[in-house]
């Protein structure tokens, strides 16, 4: 008897350190209520970026207190950061305690990161097709667009791993905004399309001076021609418009590549003589484009209300503030035929809760922030794109455009033609894949242009030896070695390897004999006790 | 005669105070004395930007300590008797973060850049040295407006009698202080300020790795209203211009 105690005892033991270890459980997936229960009161958070732009501030506030009139059973509390970097942070803190917000401004490189705790992004494509709340549902009570008015190519933008766990908020991509003045004085004349080799032409150029060092064109000391903000893009449309390798789809790093090296070795020079410089080496490029310090500044189209010399945001005294026509054109390009640029911009995701009533909740608010009212009016605040056609072609936004140059405020010129510039050509731009890692290759892309620029400014040596370093180190540093991709891990592995096929029987023997022994003295024992009977 | 004798013992008195504590003083440290192959502050001054540098000098205030990819960083502005030095995201361990405190001195290794007009070292790897010495304020007032100014860049400073001047918020209205540089900030981000002095305005700002919003630096400018006449100390930072990192607020006398 008390070696069945003994035994049951150890199977207690060990069998829940068998079983355990998977019983954490997170988050139920989210199940679609029948219906939104409007008796219940709900308080949903939305985190959201507001590009230090205080107009956007007040459309977050806008469209809250509208939604909230039309769903008096939910209240939206809303927490504004500036920066997406943070609100990344912020949400992976909260996700073990499950503390997220409801809903969320995010980029789907991030999603693909929270993704990695189960359950903790709603899934919503059975949101989009739900008949009563789905896109244009029947029991909506505002004009939300149909799924038919999305604009696709900024839907699939938020397609992770064949499903949307995202939809689009607003579109940007990047615009290089040219001092035309300056180049029209140096003998240039700007093309329709630039192209690499023309902007760094007309920069080396540019760096001519006076015997007192002050550069010719604008008689300061201070020129920096080409000035990047972000050179994460930088590289990733570099390397688009090349057709070289960046990462494949299900997340394998292609980017240590001959191409990325050629790549680096045409900014060589221009980062020597300093004709070339990034927003963090150098600052903003509005900044220098409006002192008449910088040629070609290169920043997202959602930057247009910083870039020339009317334009109504502004970081310099207006003492240095300089007279100059303001081109708007495409990033530079290979080919001119096929140009190619990002696409870019905010997305809103919707987090799992335990009830599904508040997960419905957060939908409504998040499908709402896609009416006309929110989307033209957030539009206009920078050069962003509305994301659903029913914006994009209402009479309000066709007017808009039309307006282009009427004021110095809501109507700036260079605004709107940002924004044109990416309405004409939204067939033209691209996204990277989205996996575990894929944010952290993108800084990887930028880190390499920094470094090169930093050690040619810097007269360090930078040849084969630098660049094999350099990958290396970039590769290390963000940890590109550990980056799995996509359905590793869950693929067939085969069978399994002799050794482990060994050890594996060589315990079920050990189990059977421990067995076997257990069964051979019972009934040696039951045996004596019959006989001593 | 009274007052001449007491007058008399009075200086006595203070001559003797001086030479006792003289006795057991070590001899006063050489704050500008520079270890070999270290630049001097005018060295360092002349170098050009990207150029190597190595200085030494003494932590007068830290911002925060955050990590990035693992790495632990801090942002220091430091000083000897000459001049400033801004020491931006250098890496360091949490231990010696900690054992930076005012006074400290430290030899930093690293490139000279500038962000923005910002004078600062980056890049830098460091020592921790045996020194110490904590810079008084110098009063920049009457440098304010003028080319000199930039050459107490990164120098502990202080303000005199300066004006609160109305900043507009995000609404348009005239406000003394703005949460973020346009308003649209919150508790604990930045504070920016207006103050005028010889008819000139001047934006200065508590920064909130420096100075967050428990310390009584940012709740005085909260307190501020327009008008207010006050003198400041804080550190001589630059972004398109002078805007002081400001560490302390006080009527002014």
């Amino acid at each position: 008897m008390k070696r069945f105690l003994c035994l049951a005892l150890c199977l207690l033991t060990v069998l829940p350190l068998l079983t355990a270890c998977h019983g954490s459980r997170g988050l139920d997936p989210f199940v679609m209520p029948e219906s939104f229960d409007t008796e219940k009161t709900y308080e949903i958070t939305f985190w959201a970026k507001n590009d230090t732009n205080v107009a956007q501030t007040r459309i977050y506030k806008k469209a809250i207190a509208d939604f909230e009139a039309l769903y008096p059973n939910v209240k939206v509390k809303l927490k504004l950061y500036t920066d997406y970097g943070k609100i990344y942070n912020d949400v992976i803190t909260n996700i073990s305690t499950q503390t997220t917000p409801n809903v969320c401004i995010t980029y789907p490189d991030h999603i693909a990161t929270y993704m990695t705790s189960p359950d903790t992004v709603v899934c919503l494509d059975e949101l989009f097709n739900n008949e009563k709340y789905g896109f244009g549902g029947t029991d909506l009570r505002f004009d939300g667009p149909e799924y038919g008015e999305m604009i696709p190519k900024f839907l699939e933008e938020c397609v992770i791993e064949g499903k949307h766990y995202a939809i689009p908020y607003m579109r940007s991509t990047e615009a290089c905004y040219v001092n035309k003045t300056f180049v029209e004085k140096l003998g240039y004349t700007v093309p329709e399309v630039l192209t690499w080799d023309f902007v760094f032409e007309v920069s080396r150029a540019a760096l001519a001076k006076d015997e007192e060092g002050n550069f010719l064109l604008n008689g300061q000391k201070v020129l920096i021609p080409f000035i990047y903000k972000s050179t994460d893009n930088m590289m990733i449309q570099m390397l688009d418009q090349k057709g070289a390798g960046y990462s494949s789809d299900d997340g394998e790093i292609l980017i240590f590549n001959n191409t990325t090296k050629e790549l680096l070795r045409m900014l060589e020079e221009p980062a020597a003589t300093k004709a070339f410089s990034t927003f963090k080496i150098s600052s903003y490029p509005a900044n220098f484009l409006n002192a008449g310090q910088c040629i070609f500044a290169i920043d997202s189209t959602a930057g247009a209300t910083w870039m020339g010399t009317d334009a109504p945001l502004c970081d310099i005294s207006e003492d240095q503030i300089v007279e100059f026509e303001t081109a708007v054109r495409l990033i530079p390009q290979f080919d001119t035929e096929n140009p190619s640029m990002i696409s870019q911009g905010p997305s809103v995701c919707v987090f799992n809760k335990r009830d599904s009533g508040e997960v419905l909740a957060s939908w409504l608010f998040a499908q709402y922030l896609l009416v006309n009212d929110v989307q033209i009016s957030y539009s206009q605040t920078e050069g962003y794109v509305p994301v659903t056609s029913k914006a994009q072609s209402s009479v309000e936004y066709t007017e808009y455009l039309a307006n282009e140059g009427k004021d110095n405020d809501e109507h700036y010129s260079v605004k709107i033609q940002a924004t044109k510039l990416l309405l004409d050509n939204t067939d033209n731009t691209f996204v990277t894949p989205v996996f575990n890692g894929s944010a952290s290759l993108r800084n990887a892309a930028g880190q390499l242009i920094e470094n090169v620029t930093k050690s040619m400014r810097r007269s360090e040596t930078v040849d084969d030896e630098y660049y094999e370093k350099l990958f290396a180190d970039v590769t290390a540093l963000y940890r590109l070695d550990q980056v799995q991709t996509m359905g590793e891990g869950r693929e067939d592995l085969g069978a399994l390897p002799s050794t482990a096929l060994w050890l594996i029987c060589g315990i079920a023997a050990a189990w059977v004999f421990i067995g076997f022994s257990f069964v051979v003295g019972f009934l040696k024992k039951r045996k004596k006790k019959t006989s001593a009977s | 005669m009274k007052k001449v004798l007491l007058f008399v013992f009075a200086a006595l008195m203070v001559l003797s105070c001086v030479a006792c504590g003289g006795e057991n003083t070590p001899p006063a440290e050489d704050i500008n004395a520079k270890s070999e192959g270290v630049m001097t502050w005018e060295e360092y001054n002349a170098a050009a930007i990207d150029a190597s540098v190595v200085v030494e000098a003494y932590v007068q205030a830290k911002q925060g300590y955050w990590e990035k990819n693992g790495q632990g960083l801090c942002t220091i502005y430091a000083q000897d008797g000459v001049g400033g030095y801004f020491i931006y995201d250098m890496p360091v361990t949490k231990a010696d973060y900690d054992k930076m405190v005012a006074g400290t001195k430290i030899k930093v290794t690293g490139k000279k850049a500038e962000w923005s007009g910002e004078v600062e070292i980056i890049d830098a790897t460091y020592a921790i040295l045996d020194g110490n010495y904590v810079a008084p304020a110098k009063d920049v007032t009457a440098l304010l407006g003028t080319d000199d100014l930039a050459k107490s860049q990164n120098m502990f400073a202080s303000f005199k009698g300066m004006t609160v001047e109305a900043s507009k918020d995000a609404d348009g209205n005239d406000v003394a202080f703005l949460y973020k540089w346009n308003g649209a900030g919150e508790e604990g981000d930045d504070l920016y300020f207006n103050v005028s002095v010889n008819g000139k305005t001047y934006t200065f700002c508590v920064e909130s790795y420096l100075c967050g919003a428990d310390t009584d630096v940012y709740k005085a400018v909260k307190a501020l209203k327009i008008g207010d006449k006050i003198d400041l100390e804080g550190f001589l930072y630059w972004y398109n211009g002078v805007q002081p990192h400001i560490t302390s607020v006080s009527a002014a006398k």
